[in-house]
């Protein structure tokens, strides 16, 4: 199958590349970049797995062709720790309210979480339980999640978490 | 000691053991999207396998023809059922002493049943590939309905076993019979049931439903022809017993297969078994030389590597007019699938069932389970439960529930009156188990005093009576349940896989600098293993949980184990890891008598250290005691620090909880919304508060899914209707309730550490909960039992037949 050229910023930096037409976003990000994190948990979009941030919006990768990505700018899971190697205030918070457990679904929650924040720097934890609704989580049932990303909220808004009451 | 020294319990603070609610260790690569899952692995010239699978329910392959397929551009293989005949693989056993086709051998006996296997060098070439295996089927009658599978004019489903009258558990009393089980003392029952002044009888559905982690089945298989090695990456709960069955059924010999199991997606039963894409991957990377990949696409998942349930429960219960239970009875046809290839321990046909008995003192008690054979996908597993103990659970729950309807008697105060009590513990059930301990009583109390019951039950009057005036249109709900699970298989006298006992292992080594590793049998899906075993360990031996590491996965470095399922991680491998450090420590302090010059009986414990008795400021901390144990150990003691421990359990554990759930039900729209969800749990000892809570969280949203809304469903023509997430029920964040936990502690006396494992706890007490609110809000107008899942077409359905919508 011929194969077209794309080029994309991701994570900060350009890559240009041979795809097929067909490729899936996913499949290009894994394999071809050897960026793992986001993963692949179904194909019909339910899942969020493989949530990546493209051109300011939580993208599901696994519905959407790499062609399609030609010239966006994209950010995965490896893109969120600092510089210096310090973890982004959302993935601190998921590991200081332990939201999460076996992680396959935590770099797409994480991506998810992060838009959710960009529109909506302290949002309510029914803003936050909508706003993740399109990622699925097996393992937490979402309670720390939820702190989790109140937690990142807190931290980015400058201001002292304080977890809700039982 | 002098005023510097830390006191021993800065000292143990400083540890993070056991109790402590250690951040856990995986989380740093998992947040950063660094984990190393299997579809993560890749390897120089790797291929692809893709499967067809059958559109039918039940047919005759009339004709299958690869030659379209193996002419596309990148196809290297395509397997099929007379490819491996060639090396005797075209059926494989299963773990329940069946046999299974590996690919259709000749028919198709459920829908998506795997038929043949395309290996490519790319996903897309495999699977433009599947669509172009010409298969010609002829449909045969099928059978989805397990109650009329042993009807006398029933589809045959297993031609191939048709004249066989005894199978692996016993006689066969017809040709879809799989086996008869039973447990229990007929007679006793029988006349406790003739002399009852009060009966129950009820038939309840368990649906049918999938465990569904997030990361699907999936195998990497890269055989080494010069070698003659096999090297298999996969999401294995069990690497092990994955590796011995390797070896028995492909004849490579065991110390040539290298299993290994990295970090696996959530497991929660379905990583347990052995399926036919990991045969192929293994056959196509033998016959290529080269690696070959598998992974499931989500419907794959859902509709053929195993299910759970699928029980369908006579049950009775018998008691006295004032509210004494007298005798369980229980009948249940369970429906296996096309090949039973159920993960039970292997003479348990019917698991762990006849912990039916529950939390309640039945005098007598029997139960009678026949497993048959139906046109659906095979392998029964045990879904975040030990094998088949929430089935029983939620049996006992909702007919506990629909006894006390008929006396009239409260939901609570029923159970309290018939919970086995404090003193009776160690407690021998009617069905043979021993209870090792428990206050249950306490429990209940507990749980009905946080959720202020008594004042739940007016409020739900008041609501009912308000319903009846026309003045709401919204019905109340009160769910109560107790649940005792048994877990930690298991005990060798009881338990076997395929003749291997289930005992689990630790090895722990000590460095010289006083760090260490440990390796286990056990695999975490999720369950922090890594984080757990070290707080152990640091509790133990007194050195820091952030110096220990734990391993587990690799075939070639772990002591052998059965590996995680059915709760039995910190039950038996937990026990394995304490003993281990046991011995450590009593070498350390050989070592430490040696170097203070005094005797070792003259030594006490304290902490991190030995210290003479009387005299504490003389002693020897265990990281000195590690260096010493590689340069001045006492003469004729081999040096090193390191000590390996096989735990077979003396018992199971007996983990239970009282959970209380608060549902509000618009009747005219089916919607049932949970107000309130209240989980005490008891699991002894607590390990890690912090991952305790985590594992209630998740077992609860599990138990929401499937009494609210899942079911693997199929049509009579064998179609199954709900394979994607599209039709398939799992919760959101949205739809997920608040949970409230809550906990008290009874450590288990047989247990090194006193701990009886958690993680399955919410699935199996969360279900009849769930199930109990919603048919309680319903009770008061006459229904005894609604089948689960009470979505709300159901809901809606159970209210329009009670009369309720006017």
């Amino acid at each position: 199958m011929a194969k077209s050229q794309v080029a994309m910023k991701v994570n900060g930096k350009t890559v240009e590349a041979l795809v097929e037409p067909r490729t899936l976003l996913i499949h290009f990000l894994r394999e071809q970049l050897s960026l793992t994190g986001p993963h692949i948990g179904c194909e019909t979009s339910h899942c969020g797995a493989c949530t990546v941030d493209l051109d300011g919006k939580s993208v599901k990768s696994c519905t959407m062709f790499a062609v399609q990505a030609n010239g966006a700018d994209i950010r995965t899971i490896e893109g969120m720790a600092n510089a210096d190697g310090t973890l982004h205030p959302l993935q601190e918070g998921f590991r200081e309210m332990h939201g999460l457990q076996c992680g396959f679904c935590t770099p797409g929650m994480i991506m998810r979480a992060y838009r959710l924040l960009q529109e909506n720097k302290n949002p309510s934890e029914e803003e936050i339980r909508f706003g993740i609704a399109g990622n699925l989580c097996r393992c937490t049932g979402y309670q720390n999640i939820v702190k989790a990303i109140q937690y990142a909220a807190a931290k980015l808004n400058g201001v002292p978490f304080q977890e809700a009451a039982e | 000691m002098n005023d510097m020294t830390p006191s021993s319990a800065e000292r143990a603070a400083k540890l993070e053991g056991m109790g402590c609610k250690r951040k856990r260790v995986e989380d740093i690569r998992f947040v950063q999207g660094k984990g190393n899952y299997v579809d993560d692995v890749k390897l120089p010239g790797m291929l692809y396998g893709d499967l067809v699978r059958s559109p039918h329910g039940h047919a005759r392959i009339t004709r299958l023809d690869t030659t379209k397929a193996a002419a596309v551009p990148g196809v290297v293989a395509v397997l099929t059922a007379d490819v491996l005949k060639t090396v005797n693989l075209a059926w494989m056993p299963t773990l329940a002493g069946d046999v299974q086709m590996v690919l259709a051998d000749g028919k198709v006996l459920f829908q998506n049943q795997e038929v043949a296997f395309v290996v490519a060098e790319s996903r897309e070439a495999a699977a433009d590939a599947v669509g172009l295996v010409e298969v010609e089927y002829d449909p045969l009658p099928v059978n989805v309905d397990p109650l009329k599978a042993m009807a006398p004019d029933a589809p045959m489903i297993r031609e191939d076993i048709k004249d066989k009258t005894e199978g692996a558990h016993g006689k066969r009393k017809h040709y879809n019979h799989i086996f008869s089980w039973q447990a229990g003392d007929k007679a006793a029952t029988d006349a406790a049931f003739e002399k009852a002044d009060v009966k129950i009888k009820e038939f309840i559905v368990y649906p049918r439903v999938h465990p569904c982690p997030l990361e699907t089945c999936q195998c990497v298989a890269s055989f080494d022809k010069i070698k003659g090695e096999l090297t298999l990456w996969g999401t294995f709960q069990a690497p092990h017993v994955i590796r011995t069955v390797g070896s028995l059924i492909s004849k490579i010999p065991e110390h040539k297969i290298h299993v290994i199991a990295p970090d696996i997606g959530g497991g929660f039963g379905n990583k347990v078994g052995a399926y036919s894409g990991y045969i192929c991957s293994i056959v196509a990377s033998i016959v290529t030389g080269r690696p070959v990949k598998w992974t499931e696409d989500r419907i794959e998942n859902l509709s053929t590597t195993a299910f759970a349930r699928d029980f369908h429960m006579d049950v009775e219960i018998a008691c006295t007019k004032d509210g004494k239970v007298t005798g369980l009875r229980c009948y249940t046809i369970a429906d296996h699938g096309a090949f039973d290839a159920c993960a039970n321990a292997t003479k348990w046909p019917a698991g762990l069932f006849s912990i039916i008995s529950g939390s309640y003192d039945f005098p007598a008690a029997y139960c009678l389970v026949d497993g048959v054979y139906t046109n659906k996908a095979p392998g029964g597993v045990a879904y975040r439960c030990s094998f088949r103990v929430t089935e029983a659970a939620y049996c006992i729950e909702r007919a506990m529930d629909i006894m006390a309807q008929k006396l009239g008697m409260d939901a609570a105060e029923f159970r309290m009156k018939n919970l086995i009590r404090r003193e009776q513990f160690p407690y021998t059930s009617a069905f043979g188990w021993q209870y090792d301990s428990g206050d249950y009583q306490t429990a209940l109390k507990k749980a009905m005093e946080a959720t202020n019951y008594k004042r739940l039950r007016d409020e739900q009057k008041a609501k009912r009576e308000a319903f009846r005036r026309g003045e709401t249109r919204e019905l109340m709900g009160i769910g109560v349940a107790f649940f005792t699970e048994i877990v930690g298989a298991g005990p060798s006298r009881a338990c076997d896989i395929l003749g291997i006992a289930m005992f689990d292992s630790a090895e722990i080594r000590i460095h010289p600098t006083g760090s260490g590793i440990c390796r286990l049998g056990t695999k975490s899906q999720g369950q922090g293993h890594e984080t757990t075993y070290a707080q152990i360990i640091a509790t133990e031996l007194g050195l820091p949980a952030d110096t220990i590491t734990v391993e587990e996965g690799n075939t070639d470095t772990a002591p052998y184990g059965l590996g995680t399922y059915g709760s039995r991680s910190t039950p038996v491998s937990g026990a394995a890891t304490a003993m281990a450090c046991r011995k450590i420590k009593a070498k350390a302090q050989m070592i430490a008598a040696y170097m203070l010059e005094v005797h070792d009986d003259d030594l006490e414990w304290d902490v991190d250290r030995f210290r003479v008795k009387g005299n504490p400021e003389r002693f020897k901390t265990m990281t000195e005691l590690a260096w010493a144990a590689y340069h001045e150990v006492p003469p004729g003691m081999e040096p090193g620090l390191e000590a390996i421990n096989y735990y077979d359990p003396p018992n199971f554990t007996f983990p239970y909880g009282a959970y209380i759930c608060v549902v509000d039900i618009d009747v005219d729209t089916g919607m049932v919304k949970v107000r309130r969800f209240y989980a005490l749990d008891d699991c002894g000892t607590r390990i890690n508060p912090m991952i305790i809570e985590g594992q209630i969280h998740g077992g609860l949203t599990e138990a929401f899914g499937i009494a609210m809304g899942q079911e693997i469903h199929y049509d009579p023509d064998g179609n199954v209707t709900t394979a994607s997430f599209m039709d398939y029920f799992l919760p959101t964040a949205v739809e997920t309730p608040h949970w409230e936990t809550d906990w008290t502690e009874v450590p288990s006396p047989h247990h090194p550490i006193g701990a009886k494992g958690v993680g399955e706890s919410p699935n199996v007490g969360g279900v009849p909960c769930f199930s109990n609110a919603v048919n309680d809000a319903f009770s008061f107008f006459g229904s005894t039992h609604i089948q689960m899942p009470h979505d709300h077409w159901r809901v809606w359905t159970a209210a329009e037949e009670l009369g309720l919508h006017g």
